[in-house]
């Protein structure tokens, strides 16, 4: 899987990784990660606890200090960028932790990431796709329940312009209904032509959501499975997933 | 004449009117350091060395340039914040990845190497510099006799103070500050440069400094140390306020103030360790400060 996915044609993609490492301190997290994402794609990378999901999407975006390989968006490397450069380009990244700052509120969340492009959502735009915000822009960020909170981490990266997400567990620890709104999101969101890298635990939501699944275990890519051929994979993402 | 607690009027409004000028003083000086410490997470040592550095830049000015003081108020702390900018990108910024001791360290040897360098060039004796001439003489208030200029000093620092809050609690640029603040990493994700924004805090922070030290110059004469013995009262005042908060630092430099001239008519005795008092009661039962944020 390794080999062929570095003889893909990177030409084609709007994001191709290759071989890419990371380190925290002296610790080796990823081993050599390697994915496409084609442009106005879903893919998710699914994976255990400690896999690396977080680390590879945070390499990608420059935010951790010793890595090495090859991130090339568009067209352009990647790796040697600083993570504003990197924004700037037009990748928009929403964080595990979700990021919202207490001093700020959630309009201000809202409005806080500079417009890098044109194309982006408008306010309005945004708070007409996640209406639970329009009431409560002017409470502090953090007093937002955590489905709230995530529906702002979403909704402010989609104003800047940036076409390509990634998205790190977006659903995780939310309840159904919310989930749900969140797919229903993703969807409209693809259908706008957004690229989207999807880190996720919840299985059966990115089944719904999602073109391709990259499973990743220690640190590597070690398969790749489209969505239209998950349930002949159901025993073999079961074993990968340890669900 | 009608006297309160048995203190003339005059006395005691006199003793306010003191303590507002120097709340004037700790208010700017204390602010200067939270918006620093806010971002930069250091304290600031050699903030007292850059308040006389305004001070002084407003006297050479005037003295070598003849730079009037009205333009010195907008001049100087632009010329000792762009040393601040140089401070910062040469010194500071090479130790964010070392313990914040360091760049305390740094900071208090900057103090006193500038604060050694102006007392080689310029000895101790002080020098003085004349207040503006609009703002001389003073008016009669009835109950008291208020000096034009020391209600400039304090109308101007209030301006500044509520200012600059302003700005960093109701603007997007100030947003921005509170954010990286928070979370300097993410706030880099979203494509901002967060190292020249620490790099611009610094310059305003010390800019600031600067513009205390061009209002003091006509009050105090210019002198060397007078940064180094102002700032131990306004460390005193932030540790009371709270390191970071930006209302807290405001509102305790006049707080304070006022504070340090009542006692002054009540109990003079007490008077030049009432905010060190103030400071160890706080310090006992509010360790994060008045307004401070536990983190
Ligand atoms: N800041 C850090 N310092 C040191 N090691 C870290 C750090 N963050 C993560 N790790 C380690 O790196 C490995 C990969 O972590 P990562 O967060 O990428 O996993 P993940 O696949 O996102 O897991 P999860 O599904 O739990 O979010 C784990 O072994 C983790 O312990
Ligand atoms: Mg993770």
């Amino acid at each position: 899987m390794a080999d062929a996915a570095r003889k893909l044609d990177t030409s084609s993609s709007a994001l191709a990784v290759r071989d890419l490492q990371a380190w925290y301190d002296e610790s080796h997290i990823l081993h050599g990660i390697n994915f496409d994402v084609a442009p106005g794609e879903v893919v998710t990378l699914l994976g255990r606890n400690g896999a690396g999901k977080t680390t590879t999407l945070r390499a990608i975006m420059g935010l951790i200090a010793k890595r090495a390989g090859a991130v090339q968006f568009e067209g352009r490397e990647l790796i040697a960028l600083p993570a504003r450069t990197i924004a700037r380009l037009g990748i928009a990244f929403c964080p595990e932790e979700r990021g919202i700052f207490s001093a700020l509120s959630v309009d201000e969340n809202l409005m806080l990431p500079p417009v890098i492009k044109p194309g982006g959502l408008s306010r309005d735009d945004v708070l007409t796709m996640f209406p639970n915000l329009r009431e409560r822009l002017s409470s502090q960020g953090t007093k937002l329940s955590g489905g709230e909170q995530q529906m702002l981490a979403i909704a402010r990266i989609l104003r800047t312009g940036a076409k390509f997400l990634l998205l790190d567990e977006p659903t995780e620890g939310l309840a159904p209904v919310i989930v749900q709104q969140i797919g229903r999101t993703l969807a409209t969101l693809k259908n706008q032509g957004f690229t989207i890298v999807l880190v996720e635990q919840n299985f059966h939501f990115a089944a719904s959501v999602a073109d391709r699944h990259y499973v990743v275990e220690q640190g590597r890519v070690i398969d790749m499975i489209p969505n239209t051929e998950i349930q002949t994979n159901l025993g073999k993402l079961h074993a990968y997933l340890g669900v | 004449m009608f006297e309160l607690l048995g203190i003339p009027p005059q006395a005691l409004f006199g003793q306010l009117l003191l303590g507002l000028i120097n709340g004037s003083f700790y208010a700017l000086l204390s602010l200067g350091l939270a918006v620093i410490f806010g971002l930069l997470n250091i304290i600031n040592f050699s903030h007292g060395a850059q308040y006389m550095m305004g001070a002084f830049v407003a006297w050479m000015g005037l003295t070598w340039l003849g730079i009037p003081y009205w333009g010195a108020l907008v001049i100087v702390p632009l010329v000792v914040g762009t040393t601040g900018v140089v401070i910062e990108r040469l010194m500071i910024s090479k130790l964010y990845h070392l313990d914040h001791l360091y760049g305390l360290l740094l900071t208090f040897g900057l103090a006193l190497i500038i604060q050694g360098l102006f007392r080689n060039g310029f000895g101790v004796s002080g020098l003085p510099y004349s207040i503006p001439s609009q703002l001389s003489g003073g008016t009669n208030l009835g109950f008291m006799f208020l000096p034009n200029y020391r209600a400039w000093v304090v109308v101007a620092s209030l301006i500044v103070c509520f200012g600059t809050w302003f700005a960093i609690e109701r603007t997007r640029l100030g947003a921005y500050l509170r954010a990286a603040t928070e979370n300097p990493t993410l706030v880099g994700a979203f494509g901002i440069n967060v190292p020249r924004m620490i790099t611009l805090t610094y310059g305003f922070g010390v800019a600031l400094a600067a513009f205390a030290g061009v209002l003091a110059a006509p009050i105090y004469s210019v002198n060397p140390n007078m940064g180094a013995d102002l700032i131990i009262v306004v460390f005193a005042v932030v540790v009371i306020g709270g390191m970071g908060s930006i209302l807290g630092a405001i509102l305790t430099g006049f707080g304070l103030g006022i504070v340090e001239g009542l006692t002054k008519v009540f109990y003079p005795e007490a008077s030049s360790v009432a905010i060190f008092v103030i400071m160890a009661i706080v310090l006992l039962f509010k360790p994060a400060g008045l307004f401070g944020r536990t983190a």
